[in-house]
């Protein structure tokens, strides 16, 4: 909402002293959210005055037509000058506005007395957009003939307005009105408010020459209040006062008639929309009711409408001529013959408006209040200010009002009169409380114990005691509550989950990795990309209806995507070698079965919250990894070392070894993996997730560098294995024994299920069995390698004799061979 | 050690004379002095002190001396195998401090040589953030709530006062999950984990929530649709918007200094009543700019304060879907966007960079909490 200072000024004695800044403020603490405060023509400084245009000699010798102008600007300014001017839009004898030289207009423009054309200008005659008072560049400013010439222009063209621009919330309707932020600035200022939302314009009495339009409304609830004035003999000729057009270009609305400007005018004014008719294209009377459904209308935008039943429309005896508190049908449209109006004035329901406004897709100065909503009693009120503008400006004779209204009350909410001060943890007395809501419009019945207020008919958003609470501790002050602490909050401190995810997070970035945030929004192309099966879970069954992008409509069901977006960023702007991860939620399942809502007035039963969270897909958090280019650059000390598969597994054991989890490293497929270096991840049988290097082909298609590596793992399912508080071990301090063996195994034999094997086969005394080298070559037969380990043994009670520890690498070999056809190297 | 004197002959015992026996010892002496590292010194040691040593063969001597003579002898024997040992441990000592100093000095590198093998990686500021803002609270007695970010509408909008015509459902533009009707939306704050916090819990109720929220604006400098939220809830006996300001004065003082205040103007929000937007007073120049048009402040565009978020009230309305009775309870809510608390904390101009996943960006931040 767009309001002009000076036309609140007209219903509020704000003190001369405030400007539109101080205004502004006092509103801001009010709660209405004052963005900007403009002032028009800002840049504007120095002689800008009337004149009066005497004489106009045409060149035509350049371009373009050119015009050599005498204009008189009054005696103290130098009486006639003569002007050169490119517009074309006045004549002799219209009275304009002239910036003399010393002027400045916005941008820094400085007019002088400058030789142009062959003449020397003296002056400059000036267009809106040239003061800066708007956008439009039709031509120069023409005034009404009646301002004296060579007096100051600036107050008459608005040069200095300031314009307050309010972010109206939806629950303060009453303030998309002069009428409503008036009333809150004669609250904030103490002075005195003259609501011309209570005072009925004077009307001559009905003309009896011919009948007024009659109304009627099918719907009660969606129309509660419906009127229509008749006037006739209407000049369709007649153009609005510049006041009227100006304040109304300075609210941000685009003159278009008389007839159309005072609907404008009275709804920014008062806050009531209303619709002007062509009774001449009118057929009967007019009502308000439903369409029928299948019917169509095409609006004042021309767009055909398809109408449904659930629709309030305006229609007359064919059919639709309005959607209701919307917009105007374009059959029915004031006209530049227009000669009889039919001014509708009504109350509409604010839900009725919001649900049509949106089937729509349609959203209008009218449907905004409306939805917010209007005063219950002003349309009578609204329309009488608005027919004593049409025929004191356009002419024509009232010919009368029709009515119907259902039954009105106001309503009353009790109100303990302590509880403003209660909630707000402050003393209020009775007294700020009854006066405070007397400010706002309420009636107030003191006489029991609990105070029985009466919500002013343009307080629709008023309906609990707590909107009354609100209203008086914000008038109050919310400077004023003081500030105190809560005494007995007691908390747990955080999840084993919550904790795990910075422990993680930390680690990760400890060890070189860099925690991306990715958007969850992912398409078609990147499930192809990753050459995922057409079952496969990573496929997202979660759909958006109104996706941002629409090759990317699904919610993620797998972080890869995201990652690999990031990687190409970074690779895009050089960043060529990186560990980034994502630790985030993804989708595993689609949705569930449709519930219908529960009620809002009581708790939900367990079932029905059940069964609203089993409507929802299956979500939890997931990890993944993505490694690209150089682990190690090449420094002074050593070459480069790219990431390799390797340690894409790594870092999914220091995960597992953060959550305090034993992982399971077995051969994995993968459709996004190389076949052949991609790790199953496991706790127990409980596959957790996937490591390794990415397919070539997925590097291929993503334009990833070649070897990229990829990790990607259930999150939830590690917090359920990682124990709360892990078990001391039993440390022994009796000597530890080494010996090295080296057992040759076939190639497709894994390391792990050798390794597996002399664990077994050595028993309870080996404390430790680690791979420390592999060996391919001519001392081992083709097709099999040599695997050296370093066995620890050790016993808690005892030092171990050589014969024991013997016997326990015998049966570790042993195993070796047994399961895994193993030999011995060097035996 | 020397053994008994089985073949005395006076003549050879002219060796323990104490001439004789100073004239080894300055001999020893000339030899260790001489003794120009540590390998002649090993010789010279075996050559004066080894058991070979005109020292050692002499004191084989003295058994046979006549008992008179053996107490002198031996004393004088003593002195001069002290004297021999004294020297060549000084000896040995001073050249193995110039051997040390020789090698080690060898063994010298440039310290200053880039050591860069592993950088260390960084964690997403915004993370880091909502961690450092659940700590204020964790320590306030606070737990840290949590919800799904795919969610009934009825649990973001219904449950919150949010009645499915209201026009405070246009404020926020909201994602759908296909179909319109399923009822199933991106959350579009996190106001619906107080819902879960109220309908999980037990009164009294102290929760912070951190959290995704999604909208459908485009990505520019000052739009994501895609960004967090930290959401705090209160509900218990006899809480008041006095309590709400304290809160909120101690959080700000945790986040951005002692002194720093907080400003409340009032607002509109349908699960809140009253509702209040939140001010920050500017921690860079504490509202110093206002009056010195010479020093602007850039954080908060000399304005002294900063919109940080919203607040209010808890409406009855909500504890009543919630089945919690307004009578007896009464709650208080706040929440605010991470990403613009970044941008004017930490100094971020641009949205897309937290967005984007630079890794130079993120780097820059590390391990900050």
């Amino acid at each position: 909402m767009r309001a002009p200072v000076s036309w609140l000024r007209e219903f509020v004695e704000i003190p001369a002293d405030q400007d539109g800044r101080a205004i502004a403020e006092k509103l801001i603490y009010a709660g209405l959210e004052v963005e900007t405060v403009e002032c028009l023509g800002a840049g504007v400084v120095g002689p800008l005055v009337v004149g009066k245009v005497v004489s106009i000699e045409e060149l035509t010798e350049f371009k373009k037509p050119i015009r050599w102008c005498q204009v008189d600007v009054g005696a103290d300014n130098g009486g006639i000058r003569g002007v050169i001017c490119g517009a074309r839009n006045f004549y002799q004898g219209d009275l304009v506005v002239v910036a003399l030289p010393g002027t400045e207009l916005p941008g820094g423009f400085k007019i002088a007395q400058r030789e142009t054309y062959g003449k020397v200008s003296d002056g400059m005659i000036c267009s809106a957009s040239e003061l800066g008072l708007g956008d439009d560049h039709d031509g120069i400013i023409i005034l009404s003939p009646n301002f004296g010439i060579g007096i100051d222009a600036k107050p008459i063209v608005g040069v200095g307005e300031e314009i307050l621009d309010i972010a109206v919330t939806p629950d303060r309707g009453y303030a998309l009105s002069i009428r409503g932020i008036a009333r809150e600035l004669s609250i904030a200022y103490g002075v005195v408010f003259a609501d011309p939302g209570l005072a009925l314009a004077d009307l001559p009495a009905p003309a009896a020459t011919s009948k007024p339009i009659q109304c009627a409304s099918d719907d009660e609830t969606g129309c509660a209040l419906f009127t229509v004035r008749t006037i006739r003999g209407f000049n369709p000729k007649a153009e609005s006062p510049s006041w009227m057009t100006k304040r109304l270009v300075a609210s941000g609305m685009r003159p278009v008639s008389l007839a159309v400007d005072v609907t404008n005018y009275v709804m920014l004014e008062l806050g009531q929309p209303l619709h002007a008719f062509d009774i001449d294209k009118l057929q009967g009377s007019i009502r308000a009711g439903h369409a029928a459904e299948g019917t169509t209308l095409e609006t004042l935008d021309h767009v055909v409408r398809n109408l449904s039943s659930d629709d309030l429309v305006i229609l007359d005896d064919r059919g639709p001529i309005g959607l209701a508190g919307t917009m105007g049908g374009f059959a029915t449209e004031i006209d530049d013959d227009t000669t009889s109006i039919a001014l509708e004035a009504a109350h509409f329901d604010d839900g009725a408006i919001a649900r049509m406004a949106r089937r729509h897709k349609l959203s209008s100065e009218a449907s905004r209040r409306f939805e917010r909503g209007v005063d219950r009693v002003l349309a009578p009120y609204a329309s009488a200010r608005a027919t004593a503008l049409l025929l004191e400006f356009g002419g024509g004779d009232y010919v009368g009002m029709t009515a119907v209204e259902a039954p009105y009350a106001p309503t009353v909410i009790a109100l303990k009169a302590s509880e403003p001060g209660a909630i707000a943890g402050m003393e209020i007395p009775q007294s700020t409380v009854i006066d405070l809501l007397h400010a706002i419009g309420c009636e107030i019945d003191a006489s029991t114990e609990l105070l029985q207020v009466e919500v002013p008919s343009w307080r629709s958003d008023i309906t609990d005691a707590v909107n009354l609470v609100e209203e008086v501790i914000r008038l109050v002050g919310y400077d004023e509550v003081p500030s105190t602490l809560p005494t007995s909050a007691v908390g747990h401190g955080l999840s084993l989950s919550q904790r795990l995810r910075r422990r993680v997070g930390m680690t990760l970035a400890a060890r070189g990795g860099v925690e991306v945030l990715n958007y969850p929004f992912v398409g078609e192309a990147e499930f192809d990309a990753l050459r995922l099966e057409a079952d496969d879970d990573r496929r997202s069954k979660v759909r958006l209806a109104n996706p941002l992008n629409d090759e990317q409509p699904y919610v993620r069901a797998s972080l890869l995507p995201g990652l690999i977006a990031a990687a190409r960023r970074n690779l895009s702007r050089g960043n060529d070698d990186f560990f980034i991860f994502e630790l985030g939620s993804v989708v595993r399942s689609g949705l569930g079965t449709l519930v219908a809502r529960p009620s809002v007035t009581q708790r939900p039963s367990e079932d029905e919250w059940s069964a609203l969270n089993a409507m929802l897909p299956q979500q939890a958090s997931s990890l993944a990894v993505l490694l690209s280019g150089n682990q190690q650059l090449q420094t002074w000390s050593g070459p480069a070392r790219r990431y390799e598969w390797s340690d894409a597994i790594e870092i999914a054991r220091v995960i597992a070894d953060v959550a305090g989890v034993a992982l399971t490293v077995t051969t994995g497929n993968d459709s996004s993996f190389h076949p052949g270096r991609c790790a199953r991840l496991c706790i127990g049988d409980q596959q957790v997730g996937t490591a390794g290097e990415l397919h070539p082909r997925v590097i291929e298609t993503l334009g990833l560098p070649v070897r990229a590596c990829a990790l990607e793992l259930d999150f939830d399912v590690l917090v359920q294995h990682s124990p709360q508080a892990r078990k001391a071990p039993s440390v022994s301090a009796q000597p530890v024994a080494k010996e090295d063996i080296a057992l040759i195994v076939m190639d497709e034999i894994p390391t792990a299920q050798v390794q597996q094997a002399i664990v077994d086969g050595a028993g309870e005394l080996l404390e430790s069995a680690r791979l420390f080298d592999v060996y391919r070559g001519q001392q081992v037969p083709v097709g099999s390698r040599s695997l050296a380990f370093a066995l620890r043994f050790r016993a808690h009670d005892r030092t171990l004799d050589a014969s024991e520890i013997a016997a326990s690498r015998e049966a570790a070999i042993q195993m070796a061979i047994t399961r895994h056809g193993a030999t011995l190297r060097g035996a | 050690m020397s053994g008994p004197n089985t073949s005395f002959d006076p003549k050879q015992v002219s060796a323990l004379s104490a001439e004789s026996v100073d004239f080894v010892v300055s001999e020893a002496l000339l030899a260790i002095r001489a003794a120009s590292d540590l390998v002649t010194l090993k010789e010279v040691r075996l050559a004066h002190a080894g058991d070979r040593s005109p020292l050692s063969l002499a004191n084989r001597e003295i058994g046979a001396l006549p008992p008179a003579a053996k107490a002198e002898a031996g004393k004088r024997m003593g002195i001069a195998r002290g004297q021999i040992k004294e020297a060549l441990d000084l000896r040995e000592s001073e050249l193995q401090d110039a051997r040390d100093s020789a090698v080690l000095t060898q063994e010298t590198v440039d310290v200053t040589l880039p050591v860069d093998r592993t950088a260390l990686g960084g964690r997403h500021p915004l993370t880091t953030l909502m961690e450092r803002i659940c700590d204020v609270f964790i320590a306030m007695g606070y737990d840290v709530a949590e919800g799904p970010e795919v969610e009934a509408d009825w649990v973001n909008f219904d449950a919150l006062n949010v009645p499915p015509d209201h026009p405070a459902r246009t404020m926020q533009d909201t994602f759908y999950v296909e179909s319109p009707e399923s009822g199933v939306v991106l959350r579009t704050q996190t106001s619906p984990i107080q819902i879960r916090a109220m309908l999980d819990r037990e009164v009294p109720i102290y929760v912070v929530a951190p959290g995704r929220v999604f909208r459908t604006d485009e990505l520019d400098a000052t739009h994501t649709p895609v960004f967090h939220q930290v959401e705090g809830l209160a509900v218990d006996v006899g809480l008041t918007m006095a309590d709400l300001k304290g809160t909120l004065d101690h959080f700000a003082q945790s986040m951005f200094g002692e002194g720093i205040r907080t400003r409340l103007r009032p607002s509109y929000f349908p699960f809140t009543e009253p509702s209040a937007e939140i001010d920050l007073q500017c921690f860079v120049c504490r509202g110093e700019s206002i009056n010195h048009p010479e020093k602007p402040c850039r954080t908060c565009g000399s304005e002294g304060w900063i919109e940080w978020g919203g607040c209010g009230m808890v409406n009855p309305r909500v504890l009543r879907a919630v089945g919690i009775d307004s009578e007896r309870y009464r709650g208080f809510a706040f929440g605010m966007g991470i990403e613009r608390t970044l941008m004017f904390r930490n100094g971020v101009t641009d949205m897309r960079d937290m967005v984007e996943g630079d890794i130079r960006f993120t780097r820059a931040f590390g391990l900050e909490s």
